[in-house]
């Protein structure tokens, strides 16, 4: 980008081309960001991403389809368990199979926490990027209780890797849902606080009212999803519209806000806590009184229990298969979208017949709503540039893969 | 021997600058670890915690850090300026100490009497508004001569912000200065000893009638000194550090030293113009009062005493016992007449600046940072006019001295 002249009230003169990141505080990570200033209004916007492609997608290629879902944490690394819900699914449906009811259920009990733990911290490093310092460090706090549930459950904080295809790697442990209604109860009072320092705040909403404006129509047209696009209007959640893993027994409302700004998608997420709060506390009820396997039955691709594994020589064969060579899905593609933390991720799995995948292509959520940032930014001051980048919540992760 | 009777009353002054000096590095040295203690028990954190007992000596450790980084100039930086910038900074903002008056007593050094006061000017305010005009330079000059975008940036909205902030800021205390009918800081404070006739509980502090005149005056001194919330020359997410993201090592300290040498500067002048300065809020008859410093001193041993016999281990442990030790110490020299009859001024004088750097460091805890364009409008459209009013309504007051003789 080269300046331009521009007319001045003083007289021709040229803008300001100010590189903002990729190191840079509050570019979210690696989002590099080229502005041209006008004084300190923005003329033009245009962000540049790849200082954090980790080939992610090219890696599915050589793996077993098993062995794809650890790198599937690692593309959104704030929502470790949509991300594995959504390849899960997506192979399940190439295969044809389905998790147990039971299973469904602690996934959305699981992934409804990792939403409120992405937005936990996205509340708090967007207020930090608005100088309000302290509302970090407090939802780090709640968000930390969250991890000690995946770290309970899984063994891992972030790198949880607990859905495999056709269910969940482990049993839950026992006391797992008293450590969740722990958390969940001492949520809401929590929320409360924050909304205390910003909801109400006039230094918050001169900050955000007003700014970063995407109308419904233009969200629509650039693809945006999630609360970008619920926050211009549009009652759209895959939860609802396309229901996977059971969310169709739960009761919930698709959060919206009309306003389309920085405020609205504030609100739009901090109200979508409280509704993943309302179903982490259905499936608390439903989980207790179901039974069951946490694995569908399906020789050859989902690997028998360890009982069967030690007693009969089948199972020892398939387990030893499963391990080794890994499951052949049947030629074919499919396409399984769901609603992640930041919107609709989607997983797209072409198999040719062998054992690893032929293609694994994911619609990133963040990458799409990226684009809106130079329509979000441009005529705005640079203090509104950063809250721009904090709203469209961006995970450069994911945006690169 | 000679030279110094002949020359007692420079020779005290040097020896009080140097006194003072050492005193006020120290204090700016411990503001950043009491605001890293006060922001971090508001997050629920701990804060300083492993360099010494309670993180006591992480001033020390920084200030050492701070020496031995590498000290960096861009390519392209005007060197001189570049250089320039953070001793200008820094010394104007520790000049204006020299003009704060800390007590009413009088000590006699070299048969020489002398009062708590490095230069006691006549036109003390001024000089003051005077010294800290020139400070933007500082703040200025730091943006252009780096030669980067981030401070150009950062500097160019601080010497906006500012020159600003400085007329309402000024404007703001001018109401003071018609009720004291002076620019001398000493003769402010005497103007509000006393009790008010009707309400005798409320001590004739300026902060009473000039409430208004108050909050304008604290809103702009925190714009003044670029906190939070109207800190964004630096504001560390937009500009990276604004002006002085290329300084490093100890022209970056210096920096830092400065905002807080400012911080505490318009603590100082509010304490004085507002809160009564040295003045106890107390009836004179209260005369226990006057061993509340010795008290203060001697809790704050017992209670690190005991933080050092229960709580602290090892090498904690030994300089808790040793600060215990200096803080009893000072407590019961305290008690001494002589010391306790000096010591009531700067007592009263430096617990109400500590309530309002406190009040700062809470400020910082729990707002978002303004806009640009907003806290120029704040500035303007609204600080100006208020404090305009405020003193456009003060001179009525004093013109009707009807009112005033009823009042």
């Amino acid at each position: 980008m080269t300046p331009t002249t521009v007319e001045t009230p003083t007289g021709a003169a040229q803008t300001m081309v100010l590189n903002m990141g990729p190191q840079h505080p509050s570019t979210h990570g690696v989002l590099r960001v080229i502005l041209e200033l006008n004084g300190e209004i923005v003329v033009k916007a245009e962000p540049i991403i790849g200082y954090l492609h980790t080939g992610i997608e090219k890696s599915c290629e050589a793996k077993t389809y098993s062995q794809v879902i650890t790198l599937t944490d690692r593309i959104d690394y704030l929502a470790p368990l949509s991300n594995n819900l959504g390849y899960c699914l997506a192979v399940e449906k190439l295969l044809g199979l389905e998790a147990p009811k039971r299973a469904q259920y602690i996934r959305v009990l699981l992934t409804e926490l990792t939403r409120i733990a992405s937005h936990l911290v996205w509340v708090g490093t967007h207020a930090i990027d608005l100088g309000a310092m302290s509302v970090f460090l407090y939802t780090f706090r709640e968000r930390e209780e969250i991890m000690k549930i995946f770290e309970y459950v899984s063994g891992q904080r972030m790198m949880t890797s607990y859905f495999r295809v056709g269910g969940l790697a482990l049993e839950p442990p026992p006391g797992f849902l008293d450590k969740v209604r722990r958390v969940i109860d001492a949520l809401p009072g929590h929320i409360d606080e924050y909304e205390d320092l910003l909801t109400n705040n006039r230094i918050w909403l001169g900050r955000t009212k007003g700014v970063g404006i995407i109308s419904a129509d233009d969200a629509i047209a650039m693809g945006c999803s999630g609360p970008m696009l619920r926050g211009s209007g549009v009652a759209y959640d895959v939860r609802k519209a396309f229901p996977y893993s059971s969310y169709e027994d739960f009761r919930f409302e698709v959060q919206t806000q009309t306003a389309g700004d920085c405020f609205a998608r504030y609100q739009v997420r901090v109200a979508e806590i409280r509704e993943s709060i309302k179903i982490v506390r259905q499936a608390m009820e439903k989980i207790p009184k179901m039974d069951g396997p946490i694995r569908t039955e399906a020789p050859g691709i989902i690997p028998p229990s360890r009982e069967e594994m030690k007693t009969s020589i089948e199972g020892l064969i398939y387990h030893f298969k499963i391990y080794t060579e890994g499951f052949a899905p049947p030629p074919g593609e499919v396409y399984q979208v769901i609603e992640s933390p930041r919107g609709e991720l989607g997983f797209f799995v072409a198999s040719d017949g062998s054992a690893k995948p032929y293609r694994v292509k994911v619609r990133a959520p963040s990458f799409v709503n990226l684009q809106s940032l130079p329509k979000l930014a441009v005529g705005r001051l640079i203090a509104d540039v950063v809250a721009c980048i904090g709203t469209t919540d961006i995970v450069l992760g994911e945006v690169d893969r | 021997m000679e030279f110094v009777t002949q020359h007692a009353v420079l020779v005290v002054s040097l020896v009080k600058i140097v006194i003072l000096l050492f005193l006020t590095l120290t204090t700016l040295a411990y503001l950043t670890w009491f605001e890293r203690k006060v922001v971090a028990h508001i997050q629920s954190r701990w804060g300083p915690y492993y360099v010494g007992a309670h993180g006591l000596l992480q001033p020390l450790a920084d200030g050492v850090k701070f020496l031995f980084k590498e000290d960096v100039t861009p390519p392209g930086a005007d060197k001189f300026l570049y250089v320039l910038a953070p001793f200008l900074a820094l010394s104007l903002a520790l000049t204006t100490i020299a003009l704060i008056p800390f007590g009413p007593a009088t000590i006699t050094i070299l048969g020489q009497p002398t009062q708590l006061i490095v230069a006691n000017v006549n036109i003390g305010l001024m000089f003051l508004f005077a010294i800290t005009s020139i400070g933007v330079y500082g703040v200025a000059l730091a943006g252009w001569s780096s030669n980067s975008k981030y401070p150009l940036l950062g500097g160019l909205r601080s010497s906006a912000q500012m020159i600003s902030y400085e007329v309402a800021l000024t404007l703001s205390v001018v109401g003071v200065v018609l009720l004291a009918g002076t620019l001398n800081f000493n003769e402010m404070v005497g103007d509000q000893a006393g009790y008010y006739r009707y309400l005798p509980f409320i001590p004739r502090w300026h902060i009473f009638p000039q409430c208004i005149g108050f909050l304008c005056y604290f809103t702009s001194a925190i714009a003044e000194t670029n906190r939070v919330p109207f800190d964004l020359p630096e504001a560390e997410t937009e500009l990276v550090a604004g002006f002085h993201t290329e300084y490093s090592s100890f022209k970056f300290a210096m920096f830092f030293m400065a905002e807080y040498a400012n911080m505490l500067t318009v603590s100082f002048l509010a304490t004085i113009l507002f809160l009564g300065g040295w003045l106890s809020p107390f009836p004179e008859s209260w005369t226990f009062l006057q061993y509340l410093p010795a008290v203060t001193l001697l809790g704050l041993g017992l209670y690190l005493g005991y933080d050092a016999a229960v709580v602290a281990r090892g090498i904690a442990r030994i300089q808790l016992i040793v600060i215990t030790f200096g803080a009893l110490v000072l407590g019961a020299l305290c008690l001494l007449p002589a010391v306790m009859a000096v010591l009531q001024g700067p007592f009263w004088f430096l617990l109400k600046v500590a309530c309002l750097i406190f009040f700062y460091v809470w400020t910082r805890g729990t707002l978002p940072r303004f806009r640009y364009d907003q806290l120029m409008s704040l500035g303007w459209k609204l600080l100006l006019p208020v404090s305009l009013a405020n003193l456009v309504g003060t001179a009525l007051w004093i013109v009707f001295p009807l009112l005033v003789k009823h009042g």
